[in-house]
């Protein structure tokens, strides 16, 4: 029987690989709609040639195999621990699952292994479960990651929902194709500036077809995938039907003060997945 | 007017192979779709600082293709093999591109999310375009590379920034500059700015 390490270790092979079945199909649905021979097919259908080449060969979706961000239910605290989920990075790594890809900021030097303080991220979460969950984000996409503080007059959003509507909104005209469209958002409204980017990227782990439990926000999620795919920016930005496969939009309290919007862009490799113990 | 993109107009993939010719470099428009296959050369951040200084180039660029990639790479059984090589962004190369075109000749460079004015014009200029390839299709790539020819300035810069030279075949490509002075980079940017502003509106 393989160990939990070996476990993990191939865990994070399959998610840098394949692709969840949800992003796929959406992307192939999106391909049929895009013009014959047009840039935006043409790009959809390479995406999707890469998406299979890569799972039948068990190699990296993208060369930049991002930051690695784990959520362990709290329950495998003890068994899944941060030690161990670095033993298995470092193992991914050797067998070119993981590109290296860690780099000692002040220095410039490379961390061969990807694994030091803060690498990979771990989080526990509090949870009825018993399940490790992983979500792999590139460098381009989170670079088109960015956060606003409502009221915004530049923008004209107010601390509402069309608020929220006008910022996501803007975070994705200016991401044009520059994330490796087409994305996949991940929205927080409200919260501190810091738990708001990890709420952000949380919402990145819901499928495609969920449905938001709160009325307003799954109105308002589908309201913004149809206006951002009317803006014809496109796959890479080359113009298109295809500018978004999905918004997910998380709530969390704030200061009377406060009132932000954070939005985690996810490139097309939209790499997530989910081992149950 | 987005090219490639544009409603019921049926538009065939133009296979382009080295050499380059002007002729048809300047032929392509921006939106076209092309397969690149022959002859290419990888060449990123330091290898444009190394021509910018004056650095001797280790191959005539004239009728070829830049690609701005840092690979990943394999050598096995004495023969270098490429792993992953999907493009990197190119806006940092704008400095030097323009100088690079004017000097050598190349026709192609090949990256991702497009350049500067400067590169625009003296694409124009020269009879160069820019192709956008897919980013983070990694595994296409490699399959796109047949074969390691050589490899230039391995030593000086290490892998991910040496010279490469690849042979690929139909590396699938968009043309997103082309010869006329036309980004569709800058089109996309325009028309999608104007349907934003028109969102916001309401």
């Amino acid at each position: 029987m393989a160990s939990l390490t070996e476990k993990l270790a191939r865990f994070i092979q399959e998610t840098s690989s394949s692709i969840p079945e949800d992003v796929e199909k959406t992307l192939v649905k999106a391909m049929r709609k895009e013009e014959k021979n047009s840039s935006a097919r043409m790009v959809l259908e390479t995406i999707i040639s890469n998406i299979r080449l890569a799972r039948e060969k068990g190699t990296p979706l993208c060369q930049d195999t991002g930051t690695l961000t784990f959520f362990v239910s709290e329950s495998l605290r003890k068994k899944v621990t941060v030690e161990k989920l670095g033993e298995a990075v470092a193992i991914a790594t050797k067998n070119g699952w993981l590109r290296r890809n860690t780099i000692e900021t002040l220095s410039g030097k490379s961390i061969d292994t990807n694994v030091c303080a803060g690498a990979p991220v771990v989080h526990y979460v509090d949870e009825p479960f018993k399940r490790v969950r992983l979500i792999m984000k590139g460098g381009g996409s989170e670079n088109m990651s960015m956060q606003f503080s409502l009221p915004d007059v530049s923008i004209n959003a107010g601390r509402d929902l069309d608020g929220v509507y006008r910022a996501v909104m803007t975070a994705i005209e200016r991401a044009q194709g520059f994330g490796c469209a087409p994305g996949y958002l991940g929205v927080a409204v409200g919260g501190d500036r810091a738990c708001a980017f990890e709420k952000a990227k949380e919402q990145l782990l819901r499928p495609i077809d969920d449905t938001n439990p709160e009325k307003d926000l799954e109105k308002l999620e589908k309201k913004i995938l149809k206006d951002a795919n009317a803006l014809g920016i496109g796959p890479m930005g080359l113009g298109g039907k295809t500018t978004l496969l999905g918004v997910k939009l998380g709530v969390l309290p704030r200061l009377p003060a406060s009132y932000f919007v954070t939005v985690a862009y996810m490139c097309w490799a939209a790499r997530r997945r989910e081992l149950k113990f | 007017m987005l090219g490639g993109a544009q409603k019921g107009v049926e538009v065939l993939i133009t296979q382009l192979t080295y050499p380059f010719e002007e002729k048809i470099v300047r032929s392509l428009r921006a939106g076209d779709a092309v397969k690149v296959s022959g002859i290419i050369w990888t060449g990123r951040d330091r290898f444009h600082k190394h021509f910018a200084d004056g650095g001797k180039l280790p191959v005539d660029f004239k009728d070829g293709a830049l690609y701005h990639c840092g690979p990943v790479v394999v050598k096995r059984d004495g023969e270098w093999h490429a792993v992953a090589c999907g493009p990197t962004t190119s806006v940092r190369e704008n400095p030097y591109e323009p100088d690079f075109i004017a000097t050598t000749n190349v026709r192609l460079i090949i990256g991702k999310g497009g350049m500067d004015a400067n590169t625009l014009a003296a694409c124009k200029k020269h009879g160069a375009v820019y192709l956008q390839a897919v980013g983070g299709a990694a595994a296409i790539s490699a399959a796109a590379v047949k074969r390691i020819r050589n490899v230039y300035f391995l030593e000086e810069f290490g892998a991910a920034e040496a010279c490469w030279e690849f042979e690929v075949e139909d590396f699938p490509c968009v043309v997103a500059m082309d010869s006329h002075g036309v980004s569709l980079f800058d089109s996309v940017k325009e028309s999608s700015e104007k349907k934003y502003r028109e969102f916001i509106k309401k």
